[in-house]
């Protein structure tokens, strides 16, 4: 994951957030906003910050690790694909989204587990995911 | 917290009509069909004519104009309209810019109104979600394929399990109090016994919530009418007075929710009785928009009927089932009741008919003050009413 501080804000828009986003994540790069009037770290991307009304955010790389906040076991059919993930992620950042955390049972998530974010790619399109860390001790 | 200009719309309008029709399933009919019945038995109940009507408050869950269809359907001309949409809260919601609007005199008789065809519509439901997704967009929660509103609902369950130890039994108890007030219902559409291993064993949708644990889908419509208190005197059924109404929200999506287990029920809760000069102990009977059983538990807990984290052990060994400390959703809720796609208006509704001692083999006895909530989207908008008697004003 880049380091670097992406796409400037302090001048007007050429496109939407919601697609520079995007843009980014189809990359392999996961970013959150970083608010320049008060500091705090929003997620999803959008042009005014809900912590202090300032107008200006820039999109940032999160560190990516985070813990399991909620989850659910969504019910499937196995000949539909079977069970699956459904989680909120809060991240170290502070901010809050929903992804789900793959390479393990889905009755294996527990609320509290740390995990680490991962750009997986579907249908060509970058998608935020986690692994748990340490097999989620 | 709340202005004195609010304070002073105490009692000042009241709920002088109550109309449903077509709970569980209704084949052959459609929403407007239902809806335009509900209203009819509202009108009439106020002891009014549909032509007394000149405020309109309605929502619906497919159509972005519905109040204009109902006007033309109920050949009404209203001086006042609101279409606001929020989801299931949106007709507790109603309540407050319908009482400014009848305080100011822009109008004299308010129809809020609902109906739906959710269980009998012949509709294709996956082509509807399937456009919704299009129209409505939530596209940093879809690619994650939440089944929704359960998987919202659940993960908030998860998160309350994980703080304060909440069970799935606890949670079941909800479902069963349900139950054991819609055996008392002729109206309800689940009346069968349940037991709290009967939810337990139920079919497991979204964890922790089984099949049980998640409303009904039926068919229904639910209507009243509003007007100010000098009039509502004047009519033939005893008025239900609005004491304190308030509506909060601060996000659509379950994963912007400052915190999962504070819902805005706590916002609005508070300001509905700071308006009211009241507390939760001075309620006798309590309607909470139950669209799956934790929203009982959360809704107990930030309207202040227990702390944070002690709803579950509020709701257990019948807490909330009839002869329990607290009696809560005496029409059987959207668990056993009915829940037509959206419920706040059956909630508010079974509240008024508390206060009228109508509720039959269900009435609970000395209702002076009763308490209706509505929930909407995933635990996104929150609505509260408190309703009181002539006693309370």
């Amino acid at each position: 994951m880049s380091t670097t501080t992406t796409a400037a804000t302090t001048t007007a828009p050429t496109t939407g957030l919601q697609s520079r986003h995007q843009a980014l994540l189809d990359q392999g790069q996961f970013t959150i906003q970083h608010c320049l009037g008060c500091n705090k770290f929003v997620y999803f991307p959008r042009s005014v910050c809900p912590h202090c009304g300032h107008g200006e955010l820039a999109l940032v790389p999160p560190k990516g690790a985070g813990q399991v906040f909620a989850v659910t076991t969504i019910r499937r059919k196995p000949d539909a694909g079977g069970n699956y993930n459904l989680s909120l992620i809060e991240l170290d950042e502070g901010v809050r989204l929903m992804s789900r955390v793959e390479g393990v049972a889905p009755e294996q998530v527990k609320v509290g587990q740390r995990v680490q974010a991962r750009v997986a790619q579907s249908d060509g399109r970058g998608l935020v995911v986690f692994d748990l860390v340490n097999g989620g001790a | 917290m709340v202005s004195d200009g609010l304070k002073a719309l105490r009692g000042q309008t009241a709920i002088t009509g109550v109309g449903l029709f077509g709970n569980g399933e209704s084949p052959g009919f459609t929403d407007m069909e239902l809806l335009a019945e509900a209203a009819k038995r509202a009108v009439a109940d106020a002891g009014l004519s549909m032509q007394d009507i000149d405020g309109l408050c309605t929502a619906s869950v497919l159509s972005t104009m519905w109040p204009l269809p109902v006007i033309e359907y109920l050949g009404l001309n209203p001086s006042f309209i609101d279409g606001t949409m929020l989801g299931g809260s949106s007709f507790i919601a109603h309540l407050m810019p319908a009482m400014l609007a009848l305080q100011a005199g822009q109008c004299n008789a308010v129809l809020v109104c609902y109906g739906s065809t959710q269980r009998s519509g012949t509709m294709n439901r996956a082509a509807v979600a399937a456009a919704r997704r299009q129209m409505d967009p939530q596209p940093y929660e879809m690619p994650y394929d939440p089944v929704f509103p359960v998987a919202a609902y659940a993960l908030a369950a998860s998160r309350h399990m994980a703080l304060y130890g909440t069970t799935r039994e606890q949670l079941a108890e909800v479902a069963v109090a349900a139950r054991g007030w819609a055996q008392r219902n002729p109206d309800a559409y689940m009346r069968d016994p349940l037991s709290i291993g009967d939810v337990l064993r139920a079919r497991m949708i979204s964890d922790p919530l089984t099949v049980r644990d998640c409303c009904l889908v039926t068919d229904g419509a639910g209507a009243f009418v509003l007007q100010r208190a000098d009039q509502a005197k004047a009519g033939p059924r005893p008025p239900a007075y609005v004491l304190g109404t308030a509506t909060a929200c601060t996000n659509r999506q379950i994963s912007s929710m400052p915190d999962l287990c504070v819902t805005a029920a706590k916002q609005s809760g508070d300001r509905a009785f700071a308006m009211a000069g009241l507390a939760p102990k001075d309620v006798q009977v309590v309607e909470l928009y139950d669209a799956f059983t934790i929203n009982t538990i959360l809704f107990l807990e930030d309207l202040g009927f227990c702390a944070k984290g002690e709803g579950g052990a509020f709701v257990q060994g019948g807490g909330i089932a009839p002869g329990g400390r607290l009696p809560v959703n005496t029409n059987g809720g959207g668990l056993s009741c009915t829940h037509p796609g959206m419920y706040g208006i059956f909630a508010l509704i079974e509240a008024v008919q508390q206060l009228r001692g109508e509720g039959g083999e269900r009435q609970l006895p000395d209702v002076q003050v009763a308490l209706a909530h509505g929930n909407g989207g995933t635990l996104s908008s929150q609505a509260t009413a408190i309703l009181g008697n002539a006693s309370t004003v």
